[in-house]
């Protein structure tokens, strides 16, 4: 099963590679991952997309808790809530190619950020499902580059991830 | 307002944690460190011949004393010598700070001269590491090392310090931090009271109970609460090989340790077990055998100060996080007053067990007749019965640890010291250096042979130095005897490199360091090299103890097979 784990970690050097040490280590999957600050400049949010059976889950969460620089973290999947992820594809736009890419992106609801005689670059953002998709869909006209960032991710409702 | 340099704060720190005894070895980034330990007299450093020997000799301590040790080496390779002794620390649950020198900050990442990235090098070995980043942060960094290091499930901390954060010219206020407090670290204090309810009815219940204890009980100092517990009780209990003596073994109730070279008792005690109490225990591979066949018919009950040792490996039927201390002392208070429920089942699990205790399959050795090759399991039930038991002994790694944990039978934690974990060669004599000088007055042997002993033998230099008189008994096989017992069970004897060609001659080695040696070929010379050994204790002899090379160490267990699945002899198996 895939899960969602989201982590607030000090914001101290070495404290990521910690993190990613753990999963090596153990022999655990990374499929994703993402780090960024937070709104308290001492943290900073980790979000790993990672693949295992639940004894594994359970391992991977309590091996990442007794890390002294995880501060707190949530299994996301383990309830209802919003992933995302943002994606940045470079696709070769000639001639007829450049109505058919305007056109799935517009089904999409992505957006072309970047325009060249013969390139464009798209930005969407959706759930890892949907990026995929979109990449199915843009395989045929010619994908030149892909940048994604990862899913990052939040509870939906009231359930807050903070100190 | 007293202002101090970085490393007159290190050296003050360190007297006001209390430390006694610190384990190293100088170089260029430490050395503003080692001024400043010339400057004073309250922290005695003790100069090791090699990293790793400081860093079991701090192992040794803190195995023996319960405190966290200390060691000091410089950066580069006096940190990558270290790095072998913080494994075996970690993965035996043992307080130790290392600090080790760095580079100075301007150089770091320039591949500069005895440069490591120590912190990357030791991350996964490591419960938590620090760099220092400036030099007023030095008091405080050191005692939340201190303090990981002791608390929760205790651990290895090292502390990296830049060269420039110790320099004499930079001074800065000075205060001791009584506490220190980390928002991402709360060890937990008690377990959970429905849990253990739980857990208690349970035991009382059962009808085929054992108590499975390990090095946690030591650790968490709780031998009392659960010799206390478990005689109330009245059942059977086993323990790891690093929870030796956390039971008296000479009790009746005592099976001895578990697992691969465990005792038969112990081993088929489990398998048909119905419950088992598992206290500061982590279920490793040396214990379970194959964990899809193990102990079938038990229900689980897991204490541990860990979370992530909790069904790790074997799922627990009733999960307990907290230290054994107050949870033994929770449950004994549930167990007042209240008798188990099944006393017939249980008088047919004794009888039982007593069954297998006198199956005497697996615990014959014959004794060497004059003439012959001494056994080394009769020398190390000699050198109990002439130590009365109680000394300090420290193990390498091998047959010879494994007939030294069958043979030596222990009433008290804390005094059986072995790398149960990391299983490094080398452990042994340098551990028993540091156990030595905080302990003068107690026998400390360290039971070896010849090829761990040659793995760190340069601190005899080390023992002349200071004066410190451990007894080493190497039984001498000429031969890396595990290493050779599976090689006869799983290769036919193909003895691939398991042979010591060329050992030196161990009476003048020793000679030459300027102690005595004794070397012990016939059964009937040992126990007067052993009356001579012991009777000073504060001189350091070495036996050179030659055993019979063909003795396996047996029971042990068969691969992959359940706990009860065990080669009883070179013929014999369950």
């Amino acid at each position: 099963m895939r899960h969602i784990i989201s982590i607030l970690m000090e914001n101290e050097p070495g404290a990521l590679s910690r993190v990613v040490g753990l999963f090596s280590q153990r022999n655990f999957n990374i499929e994703s991952l993402n780090v960024a600050p937070t709104e308290d400049s001492t943290l900073s949010r980790l979000t790993v997309t990672t693949v295992g059976d639940d004894r594994v889950i359970e391992q991977i969460t309590k091996q990442l808790n007794k890390l002294i620089d995880v501060v707190k973290l949530v299994d996301l999947t383990e309830g209802n809530h919003i992933e995302r992820e943002l994606m940045l594809v470079k696709v070769k736009a000639l001639g007829a190619q450049r109505d058919e890419v305007k056109r799935t992106a517009d089904i999409f609801r992505a957006q072309i950020v970047d325009v060249t005689p013969s390139v464009y670059t798209v930005q969407i953002t959706g759930d890892a499902g949907k990026l995929d998709a979109f990449l199915q869909a843009m395989a045929p006209i010619g994908i030149l580059e892909v940048a994604r960032t990862g899913v990052s991710g939040i509870s939906r409702g009231d359930k807050i991830l903070s100190l | 307002m007293e202002l101090l340099s970085g490393a007159d704060m290190i050296a003050r720190f360190l007297k006001d944690e209390g430390v006694e005894y610190i384990y190293g070895y100088p170089g260029g980034a430490a050395l503003h460190i080692y001024d400043a330990l010339f400057r004073q007299d309250d922290v005695k450093h003790i100069l090791v011949r090699h990293e790793q020997a400081a860093t079991h000799a701090a192992d040794g301590y803190a195995r023996a004393s319960g405190k966290p040790g200390t060691v000091l080496v410089t950066s580069g390779p006096g940190a990558t010598n270290a790095v072998t002794g913080i494994a075996t620390a970690y993965m035996d649950s043992i307080p130790m700070v290392v600090l080790c020198g760095q580079v100075a900050s301007h150089l770091i990442g320039e591949d500069a001269f005895q440069e490591t990235d120590i912190i990357g090098v030791t991350r996964p070995i490591v419960k938590h590491s620090f760099s220092i980043r400036h030099p007023s942060e030095i008091p405080t960094v050191l005692k939340k090392a201190y303090y990981l290091a002791a608390s929760g499930r205790p651990g290895p901390v090292v502390v990296d310090i830049p060269k420039d954060m110790t320099a004499p010219t930079e001074r800065y206020e000075y205060v001791y931090p009584k506490k220190v407090k980390l928002r991402s670290y709360n060890p937990v204090t008690r377990g959970h009271t429905g849990q253990i309810k739980k857990a208690v009815d349970m035991m009382l219940k059962a009808r085929r109970p054992v108590f499975y204890t390990g090095g946690g009980v030591v650790t968490g100092q709780a031998c009392e609460g659960l010799t206390d517990l478990v005689q109330r009780l009245g059942y059977p209990i086993t323990t790891t090989l690093m929870g030796i003596g956390a039971y008296p073994q000479n009790d009746r109730q005592s099976l001895g340790w578990l697992g691969m070279h465990g005792s038969f008792e112990s081993n088929m005690a489990m398998h048909h077990a119905d419950l088992i109490i598992a206290i500061g225990a982590r279920f490793d591979d040396r214990v379970t055998n194959n964990t899809s066949k193990f102990c079938p018919t038990a229900k689980i009950i897991h204490v541990d100060i860990d979370p992530s040792s909790i069904s790790k490996t074997v799922r627990a039927d009733v999960p307990i996080v907290g230290p054994a201390g107050s949870v033994i002392d929770e449950m004994i208070s549930l167990v007042q007053g209240r008798e188990p429920a099944n006393p017939e089942a249980l008088g047919e699990w004794w009888d039982k067990i007593e069954g297998w205790r006198e199956d005497r399959r697996g615990k014959l050795y014959e004794p060497a007749e004059p003439g012959e090759p001494l056994k080394p399991q009769q020398v190390i039930e000699t050198i109990c019965r002439m130590t009365r038991g109680e000394a300090f002994v420290t193990t390498d790694v091998g047959q010879h640890q494994m007939f030294a944990a069958q043979y030596y039978k222990f009433d008290k934690p804390n005094r059986f010291i072995t790398s149960g974990g990391l299983g490094t060669m080398g452990f042994g004599f340098p551990a028993a250096m540091g156990i030595k000088l905080s302990y003068p007055d107690d026998d400390v042997v360290c039971i070896t042979g010849e090829g761990s002993f040659q793995m760190m033998m340069q601190e005899l230099s080390t023992c002349k130095q200071f004066g410190v008189g451990v007894k080493i008994v190497n039984l001498n096989n000429g031969s890396l005897g595990m290493v050779r017992q599976w090689q006869d069970l799983n290769y036919k004897s193909r003895h691939a490199h398991s042979y010591m060609e060329s050992l030196p001659d161990f009476q003048k080695l020793i000679e030459a360091y300027g102690f005595t040696a004794l070397k012990v070929e016939r059964p009937e010379d040992l126990e007067p090299a052993l009356e001579r050994a012991f009777a000073n204790k504060d001189e350091l002899v070495f036996l050179d103890i030659y055993v019979d090379p063909r003795e396996h160490v047996y029971p042990m267990q068969v691969p992959l097979g359940s706990m009860r699945d065990m080669l009883l002899s070179k013929t014999e198996r369950t």
